[in-house]
């Protein structure tokens, strides 16, 4: 059984056991479509096994012994493997690429494995290009891209090529990127969106944060009106850092411009 | 009696697989029990003792280690028997890659550290070309695209293969192998290997240590691929 995009509603968390063994306090969490929510929690703590039992849609199988539902049942096994059904894009912590071939090969070989035309590739660099101020042409060697480069090429990549109705992000702040222009595009439409965060801007941008402690989920705070007024505050001056940040890199002075 | 070879190149993640592949069969009630296998030294039995299973270590000093794990499957298989185990688990060395040391009647599965990159895939050879599981490992180190690439390189030399992500450090992937392990063969009575040893045999493998042509008998090849037999 193939999903399409559009028949997916909600995903379901179950919850399972913590580091220690015993259940987690939070027993469900249902996210619909077109919601994002965060994930908090300190280092350490199990953010990004949460994010983990999600990509694999765990069924009791993996060592938090969570259950991952899609549209409130079990999902079919073989959407969990293979690329060319998968539900998920994931956006992981590493900023580098370790793959010694060009940003074309790369692509066009990712486009491959999903199925996909080749044709997107054009597309990639074009979106990534959008987020990062240092460019990326195709025939550069990925393994000599920047942070901001990798991070932005993962971003676009996942936003087309891997562009699938659950989109899971494990940390974007520190990119050298425009986070939340990130954030935007890979939230698309109606998507899923679960982001493990610290970066307030990001955490706010989410309708509801799971707190997670000791590996287990133990509470689920619902951003408030409040919460969001400080989060339009706090992206103005975020993205006028980002706007420092670019004069600065171009040769420019500040000076004058604050 | 169940049993599975794991082979891999060197650090690619075997034994912390394996440690946790273990954990879940346990799990799921069953008696398993390892032989591990290197060249010259290991202290992975340690690692292994402490899951309370029995565990065996050969090394195989000078003979090709790929050679003595076949050599010694009969004897492996016995001593499982008399532990009272019903999985055997077989670490191999696992080093030069000319060969695999997967009999036919059996669970062969290799791992491979996506961090070497996609082009390792088709280095390896008959390691992973022949194996029924192929486990990648180390994939929190790089993204998904690049995992994905991975495992298409991987699925382009082994079409029939299954392949599992895991990591040993958080145990992903070890219920899945687990299971896996768990609906493998029994070792057969007269296994075959599933893949063809290289030509034999070589000046080297009678001891021969100087380096210059003219001392050298067999089946050679030369730089240029052409190859030739010389001796009596």
């Amino acid at each position: 059984m193939v999903y399409d995009m559009s028949e997916i509603n909600s995903l379901t968390i179950l919850g399972g056991v913590n580091k220690d063994g015993a259940d987690e306090p939070i027993r469900s969490v249902e996210i619909t479509r077109g919601e994002i929510v965060g994930i908090v929690g300190p280092t350490g703590s199990g953010k990004s096994t949460l994010i983990d039992d999600i990509e694999q849609l765990a069924q009791k199988d993996t060592p938090t012994d969570r259950t991952i539902l899609v549209n409130g049942e079990i999902p079919d096994s073989s959407i969990r493997v293979d690329p060319r059904r998968k539900l998920v894009a994931q956006l992981s912590q590493n900023m580098h690429f370790l793959a010694d071939m060009t940003v074309e090969e790369f692509l066009s070989m990712h486009a491959r494995s999903r199925g996909k035309e080749a044709s997107l590739v054009t597309k990639v660099i074009e979106l990534a290009n959008d987020l990062t101020g240092e460019p990326i042409a195709p025939h550069y060697h990925l393994t000599a891209l920047s942070g901001g480069q990798s991070r932005s090429l993962m971003t676009a990549d996942i936003a087309v090529i891997s562009d699938s109705p659950v989109v899971l992000i494990d940390e974007v702040e520190n990119a050298g990127i425009k986070k939340q222009a990130a954030l935007r595009l890979l939230a698309g439409e109606g998507k899923i969106v679960v982001v493990v965060t610290h970066d307030p801007v990001l955490a706010l941008m989410s309708s509801r944060r799971i707190v997670i402690r000791n590996g287990g989920m133990i509470d689920i705070i619902t951003t408030s009106m409040q919460e969001q007024d400080v989060c339009s505050r706090i992206s103005d001056v975020d993205n006028w850092l980002m706007s420092l940040r670019e004069t600065i890199r171009r040769g420019d002075v500040v000076e004058g411009t604050v | 009696m169940k049993l599975v070879v794991l082979a891999g190149t060197p650090g690619s993640g075997k034994t912390s697989v394996l440690l946790h592949a273990i954990k879940a069969l346990i799990k799921h009630g069953r008696s398993p029990s390892v032989v591990k296998v290197d060249c010259l030294w290991t202290d992975d039995d340690r690692r292994f003792k402490k899951l309370d299973i029995p565990v065996h270590v050969g090394l195989a000093k000078d003979m090709c280690p790929d050679h003595f794990t076949i050599y010694n499957i009969d004897e492996m298989l016995r001593w499982a028997d008399e532990k009272g185990c019903d999985v055997l688990l077989n670490e191999t060395a696992g080093l030069c890659l000319r060969c695999a040391p997967y009999p036919d009647e059996c669970l062969a599965i290799c791992v491979i550290d996506v961090t070497t990159g996609p082009n390792t895939p088709l280095k390896v050879g008959p390691l992973l070309t022949t194996a029924d599981i192929v486990v990648m490992t180390k994939g929190d180190l790089v993204s998904q695209a690049e995992r994905e690439v991975f495992r298409e390189r991987v699925l382009e030399v082994n079409p029939e293969c299954i392949i599992v992500e895991a990591n040993g450090l958080t145990g992903k992937g070890s219920f899945e192998l687990a299971d896996l392990i768990g609906c493998g063969p029994d070792a057969g009575k007269d296994m075959l290997l599933r893949y063809n040893p290289p030509l034999a045999i070589c000046s080297l493998c009678t001891g021969e240590n100087r380096v210059s042509r003219k001392y050298h008998m067999g089946v050679l090849r030369n730089l240029d691929g052409f190859m030739e037999y010389k001796g009596e």
